[in-house]
């Protein structure tokens, strides 16, 4: 069978970013919630970095940490959680060490995050042009009428039109769709340089998904910003991921370039996730489907070893000790023994 | 096995507290036809009606007007009990399909325990049974639907589903809120079961990678209507209906490289409290005509299934169409 | 080892913790919960006190000591261990007529209680599970009882009818059901509208079926918390109506007539008032923390 036609002129895939610019650098990123069982490492030694132009996806399935990572680069993590970095860094600037008061000045103006769910992240009491233009005048300062400039120029720019009726609308009068492109416009109204995307397309139908998603990506290259987006969906990581960090039980266990994670997993993780995606036109139809036996293991008290051993192909028992960080140029990285995966073998029963 | 004939609901819904009521049409005029045997995938977006067409299959609301119909006899004559002995259905949320206060033995059971069928111990039996069928064992017999995963608890919603050996197993989203590893679990559970079972399944989803993995037929609903129908295959291969082809352009397949799809939709959204006039798809077709917004299309039955659209004409008409305008006309709402 | 996925409070975060039984992790939750404690003790406690009253009433409540009339308590000068808690203005024992009384408040908070209670849910059981027309009536016959004084048309009953126990817990009964009704309904709704209703109608299983064997169960928590907190109001509703004259009638003692026939001697024998006073007070303290430690001990659980 054919595989599916690209459509129309799209997006080609991107080269590489211009300026190696970091926004973002994360360095040993620990985050513990104290739970009646003891400590939970929700977020343990995580290392990475958003650079200019350039879209990181950070994947993983529900329970991995990814959301709490993003809760924690922006200083939103529940009052129960710990933070604790090596480095946390902001252009530069020490994010850990700053104060409540400098947080909040960069975020929602040079650092700005789009949630997953379109319904509950605006305030169903204010107009659109009431929310947009908060931001701005609580950042920026300056006229009503500026913001309100800026909100219908950025309305237009994420594809919504009549964007002056608009912003007299609630949210309630708009669609899912509609609700995100003015999200988006929203954490773009004081020109940010880093934006994190929460599952941004997830509550959305599959073609209005593709079409926030091309907008997000078209956003990235016009303005540059640092994009970091975060979603159990390994599709949308194929399509729009400069680079991916693929996250388990709190750890990336793979970091690298979208097309050579793709093309070659090292770690048996990412290869077990990609062999469970049915793809219409390679994966045979009413065949079986990879599967990855098992269970997450709880991430509360000590944590020795790898995550993912008792769920591994190839578990030995050195799996049970540190692992190491191996990698391959130009900038892959995995956490595992193996310095290759074996070739594919048959697809486990259930 | 199953025909469905001009199938309709509507809802009233209050648009406001002086304003008048409006009609909700969530099924307009759905024609199926279900073999034994077959997986029937439905697929469509928010809004197209495919969860009330489900309720209605399962009897749990009735239709409007129309009728759906299980080896001749209709739905609505038949009792509660013989409808239940040949439909079952397994739903979407596994948090919210299991009964938090039951122990999932007793779950599994209640079907049995509903019709009478063997004594208590017959039954806890038949459901530990079908528990380790679906790969859960007998041990967590005695657990709460609490105490389990959310794979784990969709396998016992299979288990329930089938420990009457129905004929059809309506699934609702079976596996759109698992995680992808949990997915592809309960998807091979479904069609090993749909073997060992000679099962036929009526498959909802709106991941059409997962539909072309399990169906053989698949019908795509837009706004209450059934704009295209025909076996898997055909339909992935050669997509007829405009609105198809923007669903399959819109599947985001793991292969880098392929950039993002430009689905050529535009902004308009939905809405089936204010259906568009003729064709309801019509605001966003990048096919649009002129004809489009005036007449409704009458579906064309052929070789290769069904197909509601005016570039598809069901009947010659008695004067030429106007031209094709296949440009990507960028509508905004 | 193999764990659960649970999504926590934590908003759009799935957080893995052991695996979890919440059958048994009650203990611990109980244990920590004062409120639970506190008020479930004492609530015991008291109703202990009521069921051995006639063993550890030193009198008769109903004997009169016309010797030591209004006598005061055993820790006020010229008061004696005769009569712990002093006598009434007709020379009954104190301590006796308040351990007697609490079997009253405690008959009369359960008995509407169950009354109201069965009335109440099963409107609100119907109600909101059909919807439509059977919710039409019952938000009518909802509204109509919200727009009645409690306390008056329990007046008029009882001034017509005549006032006694039994008398009093009827038309408690009879009248206080509509928290229940508005409660059971919005929590029926919302079970309503899960899956596994969906699945007992699609196994062929009958509405009395389903409302009992489903839908009970699981609005069970809100039933408990509301019945504690109607069981507090009949007891102070009592106790205002023997208050005015017009509830249990005398030598009966209830704890609000007791305070109506001392509110003469407020002033000079004030423990006669303060006794009663004191123990009702404790006794709806009791009841309310009750029901606020097993709101939060069943919310949790009971967030399907």
């Amino acid at each position: 069978m054919r595989p599916l036609p690209p459509g129309p002129p799209g997006t080609p895939p991107r080269a590489a970013p211009a300026a190696a610019d970091v926004v973002l650098d994360v360095d040993g990123l620990d985050v513990d919630i104290a739970t009646g069982q003891g400590t939970l490492h929700a977020v343990r030694d995580l290392t990475f970095q958003a650079r200019r132009g350039e879209t990181l996806c950070i994947v993983g399935e529900s329970g991995c940490g990814k959301s709490m990572t993003s809760l924690a680069i922006m200083g939103l993590l529940p009052r129960a959680a710990r933070r604790r970095a090596r480095r946390l860094a902001f252009l530069g600037e020490d994010l850990a060490a700053a104060t409540e008061r400098r947080v909040n000045a960069l975020r929602g103006s040079r650092m700005a995050m789009i949630f997953q769910e379109p319904m509950t992240a605006l305030n169903p009491a204010y107009t659109i042009g009431n929310q947009l233009m908060e931001p701005y005048l609580h950042h920026r300062g300056g006229h009503a009428d500026e913001a309100r400039t800026r909100a219908i120029d950025l309305l237009e720019k994420v594809g919504i039109a009549s964007a002056a009726q608009r912003l007299g609308q609630y949210p309630h009068q708009l669609s899912g769709g509609l609700r995100q492109r003015v999200m988006i416009a929203m954490a773009l109204m004081c020109g940010p340089e880093l934006l994190i995307a929460d599952e941004p397309s997830t509550a959305l139908d599959v073609t209005i998904q593709a079409q926030i998603l091309r907008l997000l990506a078209q956003l990235q290259r016009e303005l540059g910003i640092a994009m970091v987006l975060i979603t159990h969906d390994l599709g949308v990581v194929a399509r729009i991921a400069d680079r991916v960090a693929v996250m388990y039980a709190g750890e990336i266990v793979e970091h690298g370039a979208a097309s050579e994670i793709f093309a070659m997993p090292h770690h048996p993780y990412t290869r077990g996730l990609l062999d469970c995606i049915p793809v219409p036109g390679r994966t045979a139809p009413g065949g079986r489907l990879g599967t990855i036996a098992g269970v997450v293991p709880s991430l509360v008290g000590e944590l020795k070893g790898c995550a993912f051993r008792d769920r591994c192909r190839h578990a030995q028992p050195a799996c049970a000790q540190t692992i190491p960080v191996l990698g391959a140029p130009p900038g892959q990285r995995w956490r595992c023994i193996l310095e290759a995966l074996p070739a594919t073998v048959a697809a486990e029963p259930a | 096995m199953i025909r469905v004939s001009a199938l309709t609901r509507t809802f009233t819904v209050a648009a406001g507290f002086l304003r008048p009521k409006r009609l909700l049409h969530a099924v307009n005029g759905v024609d199926l036809a279900i073999d034994r045997g077959d997986v029937l995938g439905i697929v469509g977006e928010s809004g197209c009606g495919k969860s009330t067409l489900a309720r209605m299959l399962l009897g749990l609301i009735p239709p409007t007007s129309g009728s759906i119909a299980i080896d001749g006899q209709d739905l609505s004559r038949l009792s509660r009990l013989k409808l239940a002995r040949r439909l079952q259905p397994v739903f979407q949320d596994p948090y919210s399909s299991l009964n938090p206060r039951r122990s999932i033995a007793s779950i599994v059971a209640l079907p049995l325990e509903v019709h009478g069928i063997g004594t208590t111990t017959e039954r806890r039996r038949r459901a530990i049974d079908m528990l380790e069928r679906v790969g859960l064992p007998a041990r967590h017999a005695a657990s709460t639907p609490g105490q389990l995963s959310g794979g784990q608890r969709q396998r016992v919603a299979i288990a329930r589903a089938l420990v009457m050996q129905p004929e059809v197993v309506i699934c609702d989203e079976p596996t759109s809120a698992l995680d992808v590893s949990v997915q592809a679990q309960i998807l091979n559970l479904l069609l090993d079961l749909r073997r060992d079972f000679d099962l036929t399944y009526v498959f909802i989803s709106h991941n059409l990678a997962v539909v072309e993995h399990v169906a053989t037929r698949v019908a795509v609903m837009y706004l209450g209507k059934v704009v295209e129908e025909a076996d898997t295959a055909d339909l992935f291969r050669n997509p007829r209906h405009p609105y198809t082809r923007a669903l399959l352009a819109s599947v985001l397949t793991p292969e880098p490289g392929l950039g993002l799809p430009e689905t050529g939709l535009g902004l308009a959204f939905p809405d089936p409290i204010n259906p568009p006039p003729g064709c309801t798809f019509h605001p966003r077709c990048p096919q649009r005509m002129a004809n489009c917004s005036l007449q409704v299309p009458t579906p064309l039955k052929d070789a290769g299934g069904l197909v509601a659209c005016h570039l598809y004409p069901a009947s010659p008409s008695p004067r030429p169409l106007p031209s094709l305008q296949t440009s990507s006309i960028r509508t905004s709402s | 080892m193999p764990g659960s996925t649970r999504v926590s409070a934590l908003p759009e975060v799935a957080v893995i913790l052991p695996e979890d039984l919440p059958r048994s992790r009650l203990p611990g939750r109980i244990r920590r919960n004062t409120a639970l404690l506190v008020g479930g003790g004492l609530l015991l406690l008291i109703l202990l006190v009521a069921l051995l009253a006639p063993w550890l009433s030193p009198h008769d409540p109903y004997a009169q000591d016309l010797v030591n009339r209004t006598a005061p308590p055993v820790w006020m000068n010229r008061g004696s261990w005769l009569h712990p808690l002093g006598t009434d203005p007709l020379g009954r024992d104190y301590l006796s007529r308040l351990l007697y009384g609490a079997r009253i408040s405690l008959l009369i908070g359960i008995s509407v209680a169950i009354i109201s209670g069965l009335i109440g849910t099963t409107m609100g059981l119907l109600a909101g599970y059909f919807g439509g027309r059977t919710d039409m009536l019952v938000s009518f016959l909802v509204t109509t009882r919200l727009s009645m004084p409690v306390i008056l048309v329990a007046l008029a009953t009882v001034a017509l009818v005549g006032g006694s126990l039994w008398v009093v817990i009827l038309v408690l009964g009879l009248l206080k059901w509509d928290r229940f009704a508005v409660v059971m309904r919005s929590a029926t709704q919302q079970v309503r509208s899960l899956d596994y209703v969906a699945a007992a109608q699609s196994a062929g299983a009958s509405t009395p079926r389903i409302l009992l064997g489903e839908v009970l169960p699981n609005v069970m928590p809100h039933l408990i918390v509301v019945a504690t907190l109607e069981a507090a109001s009949a007891i102070l509703l009592e106790a205002a109506l023997s208050f005015l004259g017009l509830g249990v009638q005398p030598p009966l003692p209830s704890w609000g007539l007791m305070i109506s026939e001392a509110k003469a001697y407020m002033f000079f024998s004030f423990w006669l008032i303060a006794i009663p006073g004191t123990a009702l007070a404790v006794l709806i303290f009791a009841i309310n923390l009750c029901g606020d430690g097993l709101h939060d001990l069943l919310s949790p659980e009971g967030r399907s």
